[in-house]
């Protein structure tokens, strides 16, 4: 049966182009098609929708301006800041949780129902401890990742094989051992889960926050285009911002082998 | 004996607990302590005792609840529009398979990008007003409703779709009397994580461009250098928050048929 069911997909000729591939060009074509002749048509406000060329023109000036890059630089700093020190707190505090009941039912609940609330608000106070530079916006992506990644890493560590923590156990693994050995192999995929949850609200955090007050960042470029209307300066600074944001997400799922581990 | 049993079980229920809110306690008390003694700058952070006491204060004088039904009534009208627009663009997607396999990687995408970044945008097409937030936090929470809705109707159980195709319904009468009843409850959970982010950005814009509800409160307020104003507003807007978790939560439960 396996021996014919090979053999016949073999003989079904693929055509060139997946439909879907078609029909997903088909799409993309049509928006920017939309988008062309609404930009021509008069009927929106100037500027709020223009041309397609003004937008590859802008992108192309921003992507050859070491100005962006400088700015892009801070605020890649500044994420990865909040990540280590956010995610950092959050895999040790979910490792705590995850491995002693009793702690878990007494805090979890707080991780869990603050979790999700508006971190932006907590930028004037931000502003207070750290100042309105660069430490402010670490401070509000620390806050805003450790969350998940807390709550990520705590779900994993109950999910791990009992087997596997008896087997540490057994060859008589201290806690470091345990944690090394054991506990974070075994959580490789929440973590990374979590992370890539953390990396997003992180990004959020630190760039609303450099929307808000700021001299440098990504987030500051935003908000300054937008204070002189520069238009398709905008929209260049969203589509590089959001290719680059959803590009580094899909790199954190690859490089933690997301991918493999769903195939098995 | 089993009464003993009995009280020492109720005492393991409820000491996890106390151990949390006890921990929050003793921080409040630290707080006061290191406040009051000079050794944290007052005028950083405010003892707490002042932020309690200017809770009465905040709710009077800034009209608290006008600023918090605003900001529920746009939570809602962005809920409804992610209703109506997620649920049918995940049934649409469903439908024609070929369109699913096309955009639903796209959606997902979309979920990963900072879409709340684009407010300068909105703010440029619909001005400082009340639709730029409601827009923003529709547009963010869009993308789990819509994937929550394809993953309910496609996780239909097949003996439930077998059955109505015994019975020869029409396209139309296997999707409302089959297909959709099942999905219910994931779409509810796509609905409740859709309303959470609505939540999220709509405070969160709304202090970045200073103007309707809750959000606007806390910039307010901060930049008046109000700061046990401002502690007790941030409060207030988290226990709002919860309590809005905590309620759809609770309707989410009610309305799972228990499986």
């Amino acid at each position: 049966m396996a021996e014919t069911g090979r053999l016949t997909k073999v003989a079904t000729p693929a055509p060139a182009i997946a439909p879907v591939t078609l029909l997903r060009v088909a799409i993309i074509l049509a928006l920017l098609a939309i988008w062309e002749f609404l930009s021509h048509s008069g009927w929106l406000y100037r500027d709020v929708v223009p041309s397609l060329l003004a937008i590859g023109r802008a992108v192309v000036e921003l992507l050859t301006h070491g100005e962006y890059y400088f700015n892009l630089g801070v605020t890649a700093a500044e994420v990865g800041f909040a990540l280590l020190i956010g995610g950092g707190g959050g895999v040790i505090v979910g490792i705590v949780l995850g491995a002693n009941r009793f702690l878990a039912k007494a805090y979890e609940p707080y991780l869990y129902y603050l979790g999700p609330t508006p971190k932006i608000i907590f930028f004037p106070i931000m502003i207070m401890y750290f100042g309105v530079g660069p430490e402010s916006k670490v401070a509000l992506g620390t806050l805003s990742c450790f969350f998940p990644v807390a709550l990520s890493v705590t779900a994993g560590m109950r999910s791990i094989d009992s087997i596997l923590i008896r087997v540490g156990k057994s060859f008589r693994a201290n806690s470091w051992q345990m944690v090394t050995k054991i506990y974070l192999p075994a959580m490789r995929h929440p973590i990374i889960n979590g992370v890539r949850l953390g990396l997003g609200v992180a990004l959020i955090g630190v760039l609303l926050a450099e929307t808000k007050l700021s001299n440098k960042g990504i987030g500051f470029l935003i908000i300054q285009a937008y204070s002189i209307f520069d238009m398709p300066r905008m929209y260049a600074m969203l589509i590089v911002l959001f290719v680059l944001s959803i590009g580094a997400n899909a790199l954190v799922g690859r490089l933690g082998g997301l991918h493999t581990i769903r195939r098995i | 004996m089993s009464a003993q049993a009995q009280k020492r079980a109720s005492f393991a229920d409820y000491a996890p607990a106390a151990t949390g809110v006890g921990t929050v306690l003793a921080f409040f008390l630290i707080m006061e302590l290191l406040v009051q003694t000079g050794m944290v700058n007052r005028f950083i952070v405010p003892p707490p005792s002042e932020i309690i006491g200017s809770f009465g204060r905040v709710i009077v004088e800034e009209h608290v609840f006008s600023r918090f039904l605003q900001t529920l009534i746009e939570c809602l009208t962005a809920g409804v529009m992610l209703t109506v627009f997620g649920v049918a663009g995940g049934v649409v997607m469903n439908r024609y398979k070929l369109l699913q396999q096309a955009c639903e990687t796209w959606v997902a995408a979309m979920a990963s990008a900072p879409i709340v970044l684009m407010y300068p945008l909105f703010l440029v097409i619909f001005g400082r007003s009340a639709w730029t937030i409601i827009m923003m936090g529709f547009l963010a929470a869009l993308p789990p409703v819509i994937l929550k809705t394809i993953e309910g109707i496609s996780g239909t159980r097949k003996v439930l779709v077998n059955v109505g195709r015994s019975f020869n319904l029409t396209p139309s009468q296997q999707f409302w009397k089959i297909l959709f009843p099942a999905a219910l409850p994931n779409i509810f959970v796509g609905i409740r994580l859709g309303l959470i982010f609505a939540l999220i950005n709509i405070v969160g814009v709304e202090f970045l461009i200073n103007y309707g509800g809750l959000g606007q409160l806390i910039n307010d307020l901060a930049e008046r250098y109000d700061l046990a104003g401002t502690y007790a507003a941030i409060c207030f807007v988290i226990l709002v928050s919860v309590l809005f978790f905590m309620v759809l939560e609770k309707i989410e439960r009610w309305l799972r048929p228990v499986d």
